[in-house]
């Protein structure tokens, strides 16, 4: 790949809205530190979503499913083990008995994502459209029931806790910043073009002789691996982790995040992470009163889901093809924009 | 004997996913739009049957499916008229911001803890034969699903806007050109979704009266799997998905030993990617993978 001035704004502004949310992290009060670092976690996934579904135009509902075992395997190898045996008797001996730092169970969180990711996407790239979101769906079932119930491997129902809370803005920076050179390597890769020709036009693509299935299964690996980076970087935030927080609801709003921002461009991915992240938090403070520039906001208890539900529909009928329209930034985008757009 | 309480009892839920299925199936024919707010429409009826209990029953029901059916009209002109020529991705996330919405509305109205809508509850008494034990609600599960199912088959191939669904279904902008009022068949699509939906909360809190927030959520998703795994195309493969999804929901949970009980989401969802891989066109779609379609 040629570094050009296109490639280095493209990976520019992305990257340099990261490192804002984790500036401005740094200078507000802890309270308020945590919503950042939250956008930065969140950025994450949603990287890891838009690898695969934004360059091959298949929505996965089950990524979460690497995010959730990140999470578990990081929180769980990096518990001191004196604890280990009381809250978990039922571990096996190996996990019980062992632990690593705060970066090996990054690493680890990402090989695991991304070992599970190719296993089992072997089977599931022969799939497309609906059927292969419903079987990604059937994945993300079976890992929150096997996580829910399953106490060798970790706490079953109750909270995986007493995890080091070693993700602040700069580990999460980091995490989002790895995870975006990834991406963006990936995008201009041999692969990740023939991945998006196939995405476009999946008969002509098949007709020149690109192999669909093998693209889709590099795509799924590394977004596999980058969520799992993800929900070690989550676990490591919030220091305890229970099933259902990586489960249906963070499905939706990580889905929600990329479609809103616009799903076929990294720059929209980020966008509407960021955005949606920090309005979900926003909302979330106002429930309990928070103070908006000059006079004081108080919303009834629970109606920041609501809004936020609003808001996302608004945006969406608005902007169908997310707020960036799904193009990455150009020079020409900054400038007026002249001619017809993209639908 | 206990073989055919387990098939009988596999019967009932299969009917009643096979409802929520054809409301899926008929807004997918002709908008081609994966509605995950359905669920929000038997929850918007069963809390509707919890806020009535004090009324008769006649009009307690009358008024629960009146609430479905003007809620999926009520989404379809707000939101989903607008989004006919969106992506398909943006159309489905759009489906999940409504559902999100209604369901922090229930949230607020009704709080987390469930609330009892048990209007129907004596059909929950047993009519004993033998070693059979069969609840009413099991009988009229089984005889509302079927009724029901036929009604909609007279409807789609003996009526003029039947004929104007499947005509949709079959090529919406073809179907434009020759005169088929689009709002008019989507407009259907979503009553008669929304009527489904209405008798299924009935039927759901018949035997089970607890409302929570998420009542209908759960039972579309599955409902969901249930259509893609049948073949989301048709609406007879869709339907039968649907009932096959219940059918095994709960046959696993009567054959699972104890022990094995909690890992039942796991045994299903595993049945369903085995049989996507190997049927990826639907299961009871004749032909298979050779007539499938690719699509978002």
């Amino acid at each position: 790949m040629r570094i050009t001035r296109k490639a280095l704004l493209e990976f520019g502004a992305p990257a340099l809205l990261l490192v804002a949310v984790c500036v401005i992290g740094e200078l507000v009060s802890v309270g308020t530190q945590q919503d950042f670092i939250s956008a930065l976690v969140n950025a994450t996934i949603v990287i890891a979503l838009w690898v695969f579904i934004g360059n091959s135009g298949v929505i996965s509902f089950g990524h979460i499913s690497f995010v959730a075992l990140g999470a578990f395997a990081a929180g769980l190898m990096t518990i001191e083990t004196i604890v280990k045996p009381n809250v978990m008797p039922n571990l096996f001996p190996f996990l019980q008995h062992h632990s690593i730092g705060n970066v090996p169970s990054l690493v680890l969180a990402a090989a695991i994502g991304g070992l599970v990711a190719l296993v089992l996407g072997a089977p599931l790239m022969r799939l497309s459209g609906l059927s292969a979101s419903i079987a990604t769906f059937a994945v993300l079932g079976i890992t929150n029931n096997v996580l829910t119930y399953w106490e060798k491997i970790g706490p079953g129902a109750q909270t995986l806790s007493l995890v080091p809370e070693t993700t602040g803005p700069f580990q999460a920076l980091v995490g989002a910043l790895i995870a975006l050179v990834i991406a963006f390597v990936y995008q201009h890769s041999r692969s990740g073009r023939l991945l998006r020709a196939a995405r476009e036009d999946p008969h002509a693509a098949r007709a020149i002789g690109v192999r669909i299935e093998r693209h889709r299964l590099v795509a799924f690996a590394i977004s596999g691996a980058l969520a799992g980076l993800a929900g070690g970087l989550l676990v490591h935030q919030i220091g305890s982790i229970t099933t259902n927080q990586v489960y249906l609801d963070l499905t939706f709003l990580t889905l929600a995040m990329l479609v809103i921002g616009g799903m076929s461009s990294l720059w929209g991915a980020v966008v509407g992470a960021v955005g949606v992240s920090l309005l979900d938090s926003f909302l979330e403070h106002a429930e309990n009163g928070t103070g908006v520039i000059f006079f004081h906001l108080k919303i009834p208890s629970g109606a920041s889901l609501l809004i936020l539900g609003v808001l996302m529909a608004v945006a969406l009928l608005f902007r169908p093809n997310g707020i960036t329209g799904g193009r990455e930034v150009s020079l020409s985008s900054l400038r007026l924009r002249v001619g017809p757009r993209r639908a | 004997m206990t073989a055919l309480q387990y098939i009988i009892d596999g019967i009932a839920l299969g009917s009643v996913y096979a409802l929520v299925a054809v409301g899926l199936a008929l807004v997918f024919g002709v908008m081609r739009l994966v509605n995950f707010a359905h669920g929000e429409l038997i929850t918007a009826a069963a809390y509707t049957l919890y806020l009535t209990a004090s009324w008769p029953k006649v009009f307690a029901l009358a008024m629960s499916l009146l609430v479905a059916v003007a809620l999926a009209l009520l989404m379809e002109l707000v939101v989903f008229r607008r989004l006919r020529y969106a992506p398909p991705a943006t159309a489905l996330i759009a489906t999940f911001a409504v559902a999100f919405a209604l369901e922090a509305v229930w949230l607020i109205a009704f709080g987390p803890q469930g609330k009892s809508a048990d209007v129907l509850s004596s059909l929950n008494q047993t009519a004993t034969h033998g070693k059979l034990h069969i609840r009413w609600v099991t009988i009229t599960m089984v005889g509302v699903g079927a009724a029901l199912l036929a009604g909609t088959g007279v409807l789609l191939n003996r009526t003029r806007i039947g004929l104007e669904m499947r005509a949709a279904a079959a090529d919406f902008r073809a179907a434009r050109l020759l005169g088929v009022r689009a709002n008019r068949v989507i407009g259907t699509a979503f009553v008669l979704g929304g009527l489904f939906a209405g008798v299924v909360a009935l039927l759901l809190t018949a035997s089970q009266p607890l409302v929570t927030p998420t009542f209908g959520l759960q039972v579309t998703i599955l409902a969901l799997v249930g259509v893609v795994v049948g073949g989301m195309d048709r609406l007879v493969s869709a339907t039968l998905g649907g009932f096959a999804i219940g059918f095994a929901n709960s046959l696993l949970g009567d054959v699972l030993p104890s022990s094995q009980g909690v890992f039942l989401t796991s045994f299903l969802y595993l049945l369903v990617i085995v049989v996507l891989v190997l049927r990826p066109g639907g299961l009871f779609v004749p032909g298979g993978a050779a007539a499938r379609v690719e699509r978002v």
